[in-house]
């Protein structure tokens, strides 16, 4: 199944492939909040280096997810110069200060210390989840995907929506292919040579094969659980669940202390900003 | 005597949007231990028999019952599919749907889960049935990586871990190859034995079902039970073909023998079937039937020349092949799964490129051709016509190609009606696609490619899951628009009826190379080619080797040819 | 009911495999617009058709959960302001369900032209105020950048909806029309 995601799970035997699924998305999901809301450099290049520090220790190896990474950058970096085009002043505003590295405040562009300092922030912010997001998608078997999110106290039915999701990815995707290039066949052109309009029929004319064949394996597959009994109870088991083990809960109490830190610097900085121009 | 486990009396259904009744008034016991075989023509109410049993009617199915149907103990009306799959343990047509798990073993443990199990049961009870189905090593597998065969097995461990004592299967060899077929019918017959279940299997290709050995054969027609007996007894009635049925092929040849079926013995059984005269029959037939050798000098259409394909850095899928395609030859390509015949037909339509060797097309490099280009001249048809029609209409989705081609409006008209009229389509030309019979819609499918006026036809799985009276409609109209058209056809095919009763030439894969390549009757009788090839030799050729014939290859192909003669 | 336990399971059922075909198309089918998470989704024109037949949970859930996954395997990880409004698109274009009654085989004009109505402003509310909004407040990025962003999803997703999920929820449609009114012509 591997081959039909850019990233997946590897299986290795490393302390974080041997940790819960439920303690790894729930430091995902802590550390992604916190570092969403915080705007403390400290916090962020801290938890960046948590989490990089995390990558190395899972033994992921570069090459495999380069791919991605190259994407993420070109992703962060247009952001960011987006934001520098459409907001040069904005670091002013937000810390108050003016320390001038070209051009004066008065000019539509110009370029401060302020305004560096809050773009560096951003892309810290864009980036420090990433080898976290990667190490719960390699280090985690996706079989456990469902009962993590379950344990973590999401209804046991919408984690198993989850589950099917991965489950029939490699089939959708194999009936669109299939579907498309019988369409090609018969002339319509979705390639890139295409042009726009071309283009989003063609699209269309394979979602109606692919909807419809779906459509029935909705039904065959809501009888085929029906038949062994999913859906009855208030709860279920799971096969692949993780007991929690000691690693578990210390681990949990670290990532509780590393989000009360992040909280506690809201109170020292009196808000979401770390502000080094002002003393 | 022992109380029947599933009894319908004066049973009726009717489906909630149906006009008529699917089941009319049945009667049928079946005894604890039994193993029943309920055939019939699709829409017969086979099916919706089988929906009954498993509390999908009328949960999911709403209808109107009337008259009783207990299963174990218990009144269908008043139990859920929850109560009544504790009993019945249903193993469906399609396992890739059936497999809702990402691995086997989850896959195995489902219903365990949701009946809130701790894991130590769980793997308890997993370890049980997955050793005792041959699963073991799979069981880290994902459904991606199993064959059609293997998910069945999982689907079969996934329902009998409930202990359930009656095991439904619904058209258990619609999705196999004829060897993974074959050996899901024996492992049926020895699971019955082994945990004395209950089985019942509804399916239409009676042949390979007898094979297991059944206890009694069930046959329906237009919602009613026609036949009710010991496979022996219906056989020697000749029963099946009294109802449109597909009877197996050695008693078909032993009928033009001339035997008489009443009198044979362990008739449900080719290696065990006796007649006082049959020895006689056989070889005084054989020995009077002449096969005909006409050799028609044909053009080459379709040139191969070491072909060869590999995805990068993997191992090659299909290996130096060589092949000539002549003018108006019908051709079977058979092997097992991943032996490379979607891959080599993925090369000839331009799906694919191959990584060396020629294409050529009546002396054409197809290679240079596009996709587009090439469908003109050769025309792919999915197994699914669900995955090829886009449009709704019938006039719209035949005429979209030659549309997308930039014709006039009236010169499509022109040629989309010329070509309803072939496909018996014409009067339909206005209708939904949605309103079509699976069969209908496959013609619709056809009439889409053959507008393009393709000199060449390359059709997957055209009969796949259809009964006998579709599976002559279409492979007669198959036949019909090959010889009016002087077409060229390639039919990927797991059906051995069909190779050997529509085609001339028969081109056997195996791991990307030709294995055989030779008429069907001598590749359904060469073991070697069987074996590695995942086929089934045809009961004839076990007729004609306990009889003695002095050919047996010849045998099945003059029998092919007089059934041929009968049906022009 | 009986049927009810049916119709969870399906509920289920339809969000996974909706979710699976929301993967794979904002995958494999995204057409690039050009501005940085941006573009022409097809998986948008996807989404009223399931709406209309599995109604709001199983909508919103599904683009919910194809989003996410998607953002994981191409970004690293979501975009979780983005992907929230959009399992609330989801859930909107579901709730249109009883309104549209597909199942029925009759979209008349008017229904057609209410459901587009109905989009613009729900992409509208989701897009232009919610997305940005959530980004500001969350992110803290500029106003005028997210806002730009806002606005060009908006123009995109409405047209691709009123496109492509015009054109699917019609044929789907049509495929409910009763078989008992066709009458063969010669």
């Amino acid at each position: 199944m591997n081959s039909h995601f850019l990233i997946g799970y590897n299986d290795k035997d490393t302390f974080l492939h041997r940790l819960s699924g439920s303690t790894k998305l729930i430091g995902f999901i802590a550390f992604s909040i916190i570092g969403m809301i915080t705007y403390d450099t400290r916090f962020l290049l801290g938890i960046l280096t948590f989490s990089l520090i995390l990558f190395k220790l899972s033994k992921i190896s570069i090459t495999e997810v380069s791919f991605v990474i190259k994407i993420i950058i070109a992703f962060a970096a247009l952001n960011l110069l987006m934001v520098y085009v459409f907001a040069p002043g904005y670091g002013m505003t937000i810390y108050g200060t003016q320390h001038m590295l070209w051009r004066s405040p008065e000019n539509y562009f110009n370029l401060s210390w302020e305004e560096l300092f809050y773009i560096f922030n951003l892309f810290l912010k864009y980036t420090f989840a990433v080898p976290l997001a990667l190490i719960f998608l390699m280090t985690t078997n996706p079989s456990e995907f469902a009962a993590s999110l379950n344990k973590i106290g999401i209804p046991y039915k919408t984690s198993y929506a989850v589950e099917i999701a991965l489950r029939y990815i490699p089939n959708v995707q194999r009936d669109y292919r299939t579907i498309s290039l019988a369409q090609q066949a018969r002339g319509y052109e979705i390639s890139k040579k295409a042009k726009f309009w071309p283009r989003i029929i063609g699209n269309a004319q394979i979602l109606l094969p692919l909807i419809f064949t779906s459509l029935d394996r909705i039904e065959v597959v809501s009888q085929a659980m029906e038949l062994r009994r999913f859906g009855q109870g208030k709860r279920r088991t799971w096969y692949m669940e993780k007991q929690f083990g000691k690693a578990d809960y210390s681990s949990l109490i670290v990532i509780f202390l590393i989000v009360l830190a992040g909280v506690a610097l809201f109170n020292v900085n009196g808000g979401r900003f770390w502000n080094p121009f002002k003393h | 005597m022992t109380e029947p486990i599933i009894s319908f009396k004066n049973f009726s259904f009717q489906y909630e949007s149906q006009s008529e009744k699917t089941l009319d008034n049945i009667n049928l016991d079946i005894f604890p231990g039994e193993k029943v075989m309920i055939a019939g023509a699709s829409g017969s109410g086979k099916s919706t028999l089988g929906r009954c049993l498993n509390g999908l009617i009328p949960q999911a199915y709403p209808g109107k019952i009337s008259g009783k149907c207990v299963i174990n103990g218990k009144e269908l009306v008043e139990s859920s599919v929850f109560d009544l799959s504790f009993d019945v343990g249903t193993v469906l047509q399609d396992p890739d749907s059936q497999f809702v798990g990402l691995t086997v073993i989850e896959d195995i443990a489902f219903s365990l889960e949701n009946d809130q199990l701790s894991q130590a049961k769980m793997r308890e009870v997993t370890r049980k049935w997955s050793k005792k189905l041959n699963l073991e090593k799979l069981i880290h597998r994902s459904p991606q990586e199993l064959s059609g065969g293997q998910k069945q097995r999982v689907a079969m461990a996934g329902v009998l871990i409930d202990e359930s004592k009656i095991l439904l299967f619904d058209e258990p060899l619609a999705s196999l190859d004829p060897a993974s077929g074959a050996a899901s019918i024996e492992l049926i017959d020895q699971l019955a034995h082994k945990q004395n279940l209950t089985v019942i299997i509804i399916e239409h290709r009676i042949e390979e079902v007898l094979k297991g050995g059944i206890d009694r054969l069930v046959i329906m027609r237009d919602g009613k039970i026609v036949a009710n007996d010991t496979p022996q007894r219906i056989l020697q009635q000749s029963l099946l073909e009294k109802l449109g049925l597909r009877e197996p092929l050695y008693l078909s040849a032993l009928k033009r023998a001339g035997v008489n079926l009443a009198a044979c013995q362990n008739i449900d059984q080719v290696s065990q079937i006796t007649e006082s005269q049959m020895s006689r029959k056989l070889t005084a037939w054989n020995d009077h039937t002449q096969l005909s050798r006409k050799v028609k000098k044909r053009s080459t259409l379709l040139d191969l020349n070491e072909l060869s394909f590999a995805y990068e850095d993997a191992s090659p899928i299909i290996k130096d092949l060589s092949l000539e395609i002549k003018k108006g030859e019908i051709i079977s390509l058979v092997g097992r799964n991943g032996a490379g015949k979607s891959t080599l037909s993925n090369l000839i339509t331009g799906f694919l490129s191959p990584s060396g060797g020629s294409i050529k097309f009546k002396g054409q490099d197809l290679l240079k051709m596009s996709v587009k280009e090439r469908a003109q001249h050769i025309g792919y048809i999915l197994q699914d016509p669900n995955q090829m029609i886009s449009k709704t209409m019938i006039y719209d989705e035949v005429a979209s190609g030659l549309r997308l081609r930039g014709l006039l409006e009236d010169k499509i008209k022109e040629r989309v009606e010329k070509i309803l009229r072939v496909c018996g389509l014409y009067e339909m030309r206005h209708w939904p696609v949605s309103a079509l019979s699976f069969g209908q819609k496959k013609r619709v499918t056809i009439a889409a490619i053959l507008v393009l006026k393709p000199e060449m036809l390359i059709l997957d799985e055209p009969t796949a899951g259809q009964d006998l009276k579709h599976y002559t409609e279409i492979m007669t109209f198959i036949e019909k628009i090959q010889w009016e058209n002087d077409l060229t056809i390639i039919l990927i095919t797991h059906d051995m009826h069909l190779m050997l009763e529509y085609t001339q030439r028969t081109v056997v894969l195996n791991q990307g190379k030709i294995l055989l390549d030779a008429e069907p009757a001598a590749v359904l009788t060469d073991d070697e080619t069987i074996k590695k090839a995942y086929l089934v030799r045809t009961s004839l050729f076990d007729l004609a080797e306990r009889y003695k014939l002095p050919s047996a290859t010849d045998f099945v192909a003059k029998f092919i040819q007089t059934e041929r003669e009968g049906r022009v | 009911m009986k049927n009810k336990e049916n119709n969870s399971i399906k509920t289920v059922v339809a969000t996974g495999i909706g979710a699976a075909i929301i993967f794979v198309l904002m995958k494999f089918v995204a057409i690039p617009t050009g501005i940085p998470n941006t573009q022409i989704n097809v998986a948008e024109g996807f989404l009223p058709l399931l709406g209309a037949i599995y109604g709001p949970i199983a909508a919103g859930l599904a683009i919910f959960i194809g989003h996410t996954l998607n953002d994981f395997v191409t970004y690293g990880s979501p975009w979780w302001t983005w992907v929230i409004t959009d399992g609330l698109v989801g859930l909107a274009f579901g709730l249109a369900k009883r309104k549209l009654d597909i199942q029925s085989g009759v979209l008349s004009r008017r229904k057609l032209i209410w459901f587009n109505i109905y989009q613009i402003i729900v992409n509208f509310v989701a897009w232009v105020l919610l997305a940005p909004t959530g980004d500001i407040i969350i992110y803290h990025e500029p106003a005028k950048k997210v806002f730009l962003q806002g606005i060009t999803t908006w123009i995109i997703n409405s047209l691709s909806v009123a496109v492509i999920g015009t054109i699917l929820l019609v044929l789907y449609a049509k495929t409910r029309t009763k078989r008992g009114s066709l009458k063969k012509e010669r």
